[in-house]
């Protein structure tokens, strides 16, 4: 079906190379000033009228921030603090319906499909803008049941008590430097809380644009769900292509309490030259499921290891990753599965497929607790090089403090088959045809993954990746 | 005239060692060639240099479409003008459905100016298609949501190809053991169906180490390969003589080659 897709799609995308790749003209309300200090913090507070427990842990955050190191493993990151916006306000206020957003905004969803994909197969919408989120809606009926979708500074006022039980539990400040960083500026983001019992059947989603040069968006998502709920959530990330560097350090913490059942989905396709480095993360209860679908493309150097803590007995864990790096593109990206109680089961499967010089690294932890018996983990990373200049590592870390556990891992590399490649030609098709078909199936058992209408927009981004158009 | 698939003195190396040297061989749209000869004796390097596998060097000679030199063209052009090779050992590619890679080769081979990206053809339509000739060849519907050979059995693998060849109605098909792998019943359907597919529809050079399938497609002409060439041709007859009797006979009257067939086959000299 994968391919099907991706070659009915493709006729459009040809005429469309370079859909992410556009700049909106708009005219922000607020613009904070470059650089970061204590001062930029209050002002952010200030414009989101916090209350005081909020602006006290900003400022704890940015100590942090400034008294840790940068990491010194992963990629190389070259990022001058003091050269960036941390705020930057697109309106000053959220529309409840598209006809509220302003033109400029609006035209930019408008030519990123979301308005269109919300009407056929959403059960809610965010899309943030810069700092903001500019659109939000909801089925009625899943307000009315009690679920709450709404930004999470929207969440900071009106729902003060149910954050703060919960905000920075799953990742405190101190967690990295980018936690600290987020926790610092963060702006906007989703808040989702999902009340025992209800099953939320369509994906939420949420939209994630920059469009200002030396911007950074730090979006805060906070997700509960209670006893023997489910969700899938959805977020897809892009920006334009500029001359500097932007970035993207958002921080998403998730809570799944006993039974509950939580998908969360991501495809960013960022410009070249965005630093992608997020810190995701989820507890998982008795016997709850929380998955990861991570689809990793663009970016100068993306870092992001999903993380699931199994903390009670028969929690799952899943995380399913592809990444693509193209010329001049670093893909850190991987896993990370800590089992804290008894009977608790992991999963990670991993597929990268590096080109044109690109590289993919996997990196990924496995850790079972002491008293975590019965816990079982199954690891699978492959690697697909496209040619010789491009690269592929592992970093495999396994920590067991438990003896009767089942491990498994696996990992592969491999190149494009000539054969291969020669078999489908032979019945037709061009070299990139049949090389896009040949990457399409490496990934297919990912891609099968998703809901339909993803399934189709990750053929598609693979398909201008081969093409080598994006960027 | 009809179209014609034209050989001359064609040599052939894999990695710098010669395999092919010098093979004639004319086939007209229509005509069922049977290709014998001892293992290792070039068979297969005759198919995959004609369909322009690239590590088959082809160091001399010429192979025209209709006077058009193919030689110059790569696979997939090759495919679209209309030659095919059904693989010995089929390749397996995981993660690709069948009925994808069908309706992608099926759209260019038939609309040999589709550029990347345009349209393929109808979904409905190739659905209905792809279905009655899988009824043909009594594949079960679930075939074309498997992946391409990807964990096929030998027999299937070679059904599949057979399903190919229906889809792409080539105009010269070259079938490199498509009877090997099959069971007894199987090789009956398969050499029925082939028969339907090809006969009279396209030129049939068929490989094989059997009689099953030259019954239902009795051969017009037979060739014996031995040391990378073409040492002699006749009619059905000679599949015949050689299901029968085996090479014996060729070999002790072409010393040189069979000489030449050894050292390729790395056997010792007799
Ligand atoms: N890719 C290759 N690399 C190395 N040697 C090759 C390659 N392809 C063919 N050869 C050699 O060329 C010779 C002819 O091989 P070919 O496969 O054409 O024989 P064949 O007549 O098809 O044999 P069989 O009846 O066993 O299928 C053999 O000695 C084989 O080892
Ligand atoms: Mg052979």
């Amino acid at each position: 079906m994968a391919t099907d897709i991706q070659n009915e799609k493709s006729r459009h995308t040809i005429g469309e190379i370079n859909k992410y790749d556009f700049r909106t003209q708009t005219e922000a309300v607020f613009k904070a000033r470059k650089g970061l200090d204590a001062e930029i913090v209050h002002q952010i507070s200030d414009m989101k009228n916090e209350p005081d427990w909020m602006r006290q842990f900003r400022l704890q955050a940015l100590e942090i921030f400034f008294s840790k190191p940068m990491p010194r493993w992963g990629g190389r990151i070259g990022i001058d603090f003091q050269d960036i916006y941390y705020y930057l306000k697109p309106t000053d206020h959220q529309g409840r319906t598209w006809d509220d957003v302003p033109q400029e905004i609006k035209d930019t969803f408008d030519r990123l499909g979301i308005p269109e994909a919300e009407k056929k197969f959403l059960a809610g919408v965010k899309a943030q803008f810069e700092s903001e989120v500019v659109y939000g809606s909801l089925k009625e009926e899943l307000g009315n049941q009690g679920v709450i979708f709404t930004d999470t500074d929207t969440a900071v006022r009106e729902h003060s008590d149910l954050v703060r039980q919960y905000f920075s539990t799953v990742i405190p400040p101190h967690d990295n430097k980018f936690a600290a960083l987020n926790s610092a500026v963060w702006s906007g983001g989703s808040f989702i809380y999902v009340p025992p019992g209800v099953a939320i059947e369509f994906p939420l989603q949420a939209y994630f644009r920059i469009n200002a040069e030396n911007m950074g968006q730090f979006e805060r998502t906070l997700i509960i769900c209670d006893e023997g709920s489910s969700i899938h959530y959805v977020e897809g990330c892009t920006a334009p292509m500029y001359s500097t560097e932007s970035l993207h350090s958002a921080v998403v913490e998730i809570i799944c309490k006993r039974g509950s059942r939580c998908r969360y989905t991501t495809i960013q396709n960022w410009a070249n030259n965005i630093y992608n480095l997020v810190t995701k993360r989820a507890m998982a209860y008795a016997d709850a499921t929380m998955e990861w679908v991570d689809g990793n493309l663009g970016s100068q150097l993306t870092m992001k290891y999903p993380a699931v803590y199994m903390m009670e007995p028969g929690a799952r864990g899943e995380i399913l990753s592809i990444a693509f790096a193209g010329a001049g593109q670093h893909q850190d990206a991987g896993a990370k599965l800590v089992h804290c109680a008894p009977n608790t089961t992991g999963q990670i499967i991993s597929k990268s497929i590096s080109k044109n010089g690109g590289r993919s690294s996997y990196r990924g932890l496995v850790r079972v607790e002491k008293g975590a018996h019965g816990a079982k983990c199954k690891v699978v990373c492959d690697a697909l090089l496209l040619d010789e200049r491009s690269r592929s590592d592992t970093y495999p870390y396994i920590e067991v403090a438990e003896q009767d556990v089942t491990i498994g891992h696996e990992a592969s590399v491999s190149r494009i088959g000539e054969e291969q490649m020669f078999y489908l030609t032979s019945r037709g098709l061009t070299e990139s045809e049949a090389s896009t078909m040949i990457v399409n199936g490496f990934i297919e058992p990912l891609v099968k993954e998703l809901p339909m209408e993803y399934a189709v927009e990750m053929n598609r981004l693979i398909q201008l990746q081969m093409e080598g158009s994006v960027g | 005239m009809k179209p014609t698939l034209s050989i001359r003195n064609l040599h052939v190396a894999v990695g710098g060692t010669p395999i092919l040297r010098g093979v004639d061989l004319t086939i007209r749209y229509g005509e069922t060639h049977a290709l014998m000869g001892p293992n290792g004796s070039g068979k297969s390097t005759l198919g995959l240099a004609v369909m322009g596998h690239p590590n088959y060097e082809v160091s001399e000679g010429t192979i025209d479409l209709d006077g058009q030199n193919i030689l110059e063209m790569t696979p997939d052009e090759r495919a679209r003008v209309g030659l095919f090779y059904a693989f010995q050992r089929p390749v397996a590619i995981p993660g690709v459905k069948m009925a994808d890679f069908l309706r992608h080769a099926t759209t260019n081979v038939r609309n040999p100016q589709r550029q990347e990206g345009e349209e393929l053809i109808p979904m409905r339509v190739f659905r209905e298609e792809l279905r009655t000739k899988m009824e043909q060849l009594k594949m079960d519907a679930q075939f074309a949501r498997r992946y391409v050979n990807d964990g096929f059995s030998g027999g299937e693998m070679k059904r599949a190809e057979i399903l190919q060849l229906a889809m792409l109605q080539p105009k010269f098909a070259i079938l490199d053991e498509t009877d090997s792998g099959l069971d007894a019943d199987a090789v009956r359907l398969a050499s029925q169906s082939i028969a339907e597919i090809g006969r009279e529809k396209m030129g049939l050079l068929i490989i094989t180490h059997h009689d099953k399938l030259l019954e239902h497609n009795p051969p017009d002409f037979t060739h014996v390969m031995l040391g990378g060439r073409i040492v002699e041709s006749g009619s059905a007859e000679l599949a015949e003589e050689l299901h029968r009797y085996g090479y014996e006979r060729i070999r002790r009257a072409y010393p040189e080659a069979d000489a030449q067939n050894r050292v390729m086959a790395h056997e010792e000299v007799a």
